[in-house]
């Protein structure tokens, strides 16, 4: 089998609070990335799924402690820190930071802030540099004579194709893109999607996607992992996460989520909030929320353990002899 | 109250902003420019109803809204509240009415006073509106706690707003207008700042409440919030409807070219329904330059010559299956 460009494993990162406390906020969380492959990190706020983006970056807080693996090409990139991550942030994986679009310098030229990364990695300079910026924002969407504009001069979907086509400088392998589109309209979201997607086929990029909007997983990736508390609760394709999810959380989650389509059917909420990650959590963290909840849940943390091909899923449901959850 | 009219009835509504033109632009004297926010919307809505406005920021959607409840200032068109004629009216007349008419907004972070315990937030609009004794405006704010889904009451009465998760937030705020007893409420955004999980909590809220007999105006961007919960839905571009009907004939039969790209865009939870979305090129023009015919049509993918020779009404569309199915275009 070949090594996936992209392998995360057992990934934890606890934040040391003011207070004294510690607060841990991504559970040994694993995943792996192909070339070329799009894959989704689901789930609500306060999951740890920013968190566990910036751990891949190496751009975390002073306050936050690191263990477990992200290895590129098999290579651990975590394990002396800052000298080895910085030589491949940027160069093989880059970020559109969630607000991306809001953080341009607003006293330099979207063209200049493009070029900024080449010239810092000794990808391009000058001129080269310069011509590299433009037809970057001309792949992006934006015609090469607005690398001079400033970025109040753009509009929202202007600036988050720009953010996306900075990202893109040092020509890396995988961009991880956080809440792309959360502060956009349906109609330029859309536009932004499609851009990412055509992205990811022609530079053979690896794109992961971090967002709570589940629809949008499922009309762009491949595969996704749905993170709960810290944890990944369950991770298989798009297909099988909606059709034959092996978690009540990625079901109920799909339960609560509108449709256009599925006009009578009921939209229902979650009870209750997800734990507190200060402190230690004995037994399945969902157990509290979940309807599926029986004897070993409150007590036996279930271990995530493979359900089906490329599926897996940290329940105990799929354990013990009892009827599949259903969609 | 009769049954001859709506309780709430909207005609030709026009709301405009000026727009700065700059020192420089007003010493060479140009044009004041204007925005139309609001620019001929009409509409009515009945008691046990609930109307979804939905369109993409800068459609006029909220401003139609604040128009309605007197919040700013119109400059065209009537708005009837039960029968009343209420564009016209001073403050101090508006006064008695203001308890019929409530509004909640998008974020429960900013629209809750932290320094008010729940019990306070809920029962000042009673004071201000010098509703009750003391111990009937202490029964008052409990019945609204429990009629907004924050059962018991007592648990929540002495808390503040941080010890409260954006869902109980956005619940007590619709506490604070329920304990008025409104006949049609306002509903601006009312579950976008809040997760997914306990989103259904909230609108299940707004759609009991529809039942009882409050009519709802929510205004969203979601069209599969909009999809799920509303009787009618009416869909706005630049200022104007271009497209109205019950809900299920709107999603599933649009009409409207604008209306039929938007949907198409919206994206489904089932990954088998990956279609082909109808993506409109570039961004929705401003406001302030609005062509005098179809305002769609520069963007639109079915216009013809006709297109910039009309501003087209809403009226029943030939393929539609409903009779109160509208939509604003000469080509269906």
């Amino acid at each position: 089998m070949t090594t996936p460009l992209l392998e995360v494993e057992d990934l934890n990162v606890w934040f040391e609070l003011p207070s004294g406390g510690e607060l841990h906020a991504v559970r040994g969380i694993s995943f792996e990335l192909e070339a070329g492959e799009r894959f989704g990190l689901v789930g609500e706020s306060g999951c740890g799924k920013t968190t566990a983006m910036l751990s891949i970056m190496g751009l975390l807080p002073p306050n936050a402690t690191v263990a477990g693996e992200v290895r590129l090409d098999g290579e651990n990139i975590l394990a002396r820190g800052e000298e080895t991550v910085s030589p491949h942030r940027w160069n093989d994986i880059a970020m559109v930071f969630q607000g991306a679009m809001n953080a341009f310098n607003p006293v330099k030229t979207v063209g200049s802030q493009i070029e900024e990364p080449m010239e810092l990695h000794g990808i391009a300079e000058g001129r080269i540099a310069r011509r590299q910026a433009e037809e970057l924002l001309e792949r992006v969407g934006i015609p090469k004579d607005r690398a001079d504009r400033f970025p109040h001069e753009f509009s929202g979907g202007m600036r988050q194709r720009a953010a996306i086509a900075m990202a893109l400088a040092c020509e890396p392998r995988i961009l991880l893109a956080d809440e792309p589109t959360t502060a956009l309209d349906v109609m330029v979201q859309a536009q932004i999607l499609e851009l990412l997607v055509s992205l990811a086929a022609d530079f053979n990029l690896a794109l992961l996607l971090v967002t709570h909007d589940l629809p949008i997983v499922a009309q762009v990736c491949d595969r996704a992992a749905v993170m709960y508390a810290g944890e990944v609760a369950e991770s298989a394709s798009i297909d099988a996460l909606f059709h034959t999810p092996k978690h009540p959380y990625t079901r109920l989650l799909f339960a609560a989520t509108p449709d256009l389509r599925a006009g009578g059917e009921r939209v229902a909420s979650i009870p209750g909030a997800p734990p507190r990650l200060d402190k230690p959590i004995v037994g399945c963290p969902f157990q509290p929320r979940c309807d599926r909840a029986f004897a070993p849940c409150p007590t036996e943390t279930p271990l995530l353990k493979t359900v089906g091909e490329r599926h897996v899923a940290a329940c105990h449901l799929n354990d013990h002899v009892r009827e599949p959850a259903t969609a | 109250m009769n049954g001859s009219h709506s309780l709430l009835e909207v005609e030709d509504l026009v709301a405009r902003y000026p727009v700065g033109r700059g020192v420089v632009g007003a010493v060479t004297r140009q044009p004041k420019l204007e925005v139309r926010a609001v620019d001929g919307v009409s509409f009515s809505l009945d008691r046990g109803e609930m109307l979804a406005l939905v369109g993409e920021s800068g459609c006029g959607k909220t401003s139609t809204a604040q128009s309605v409840l007197r919040l700013i200032e119109t400059s065209g068109g009537s708005i009837r509240f039960d029968g009343q004629e209420i564009s016209g009216l001073s403050t101090k007349e508006l006064r008695p009415l203001r308890r019929r008419m409530q509004i909640v907004y998008q974020d429960p972070y900013e629209s809750l006073d932290p320094r008010f315990r729940v019990g306070a937030t809920i029962e000042e609009p009673l004071e201000v509106h010098k509703v009750g004794s003391r111990q009937e405006r202490r029964e008052a704010v409990k019945a609204a706690l429990e009629l907004a889904g924050l059962t018991p009451a007592e648990l929540y009465i002495d808390r503040y707003p941080h010890e409260l998760s954006g869902g109980q937030r956005q619940r007590v705020a619709i506490a604070a207008t329920l304990v008025l007893g409104p006949e049609l409420l306002v509903a601006d955004e009312p579950v976008s700042m809040l997760d997914v999980s306990v989103r259904a909590g909230i609108l299940s809220i707004l759609d009991e409440l529809r039942d009882k007999g409050l009519a709802v105006l929510m205004i969203t961007h979601d069209l599969s919030t909009a999809a799920h919960y509303a009787d009618r839905i009416a869909v706005m571009y630049l200022g104007r409807i271009v497209e109205e009907g019950p809900t299920r004939e709107v999603i599933e039969n649009p009409q409207h070219p604008y209306t039929r790209a938007l949907l198409s865009v919206v994206p489904k939870r089932d990954p088998r329904e990956r279609g082909t979305p109808q993506i409109l090129r570039g961004e929705t023009p401003n406001s302030i330059h609005i062509p005098p015919w179809c305002r769609f049509q520069p963007r639109c993918p079915m216009a013809i010559a006709d297109c910039k020779t009309v501003d087209p009404e809403l009226r029943r569309p030939a393929a539609s299956t409903h009779p109160e199915h509208r939509a604003a275009c000469i080509r269906v």
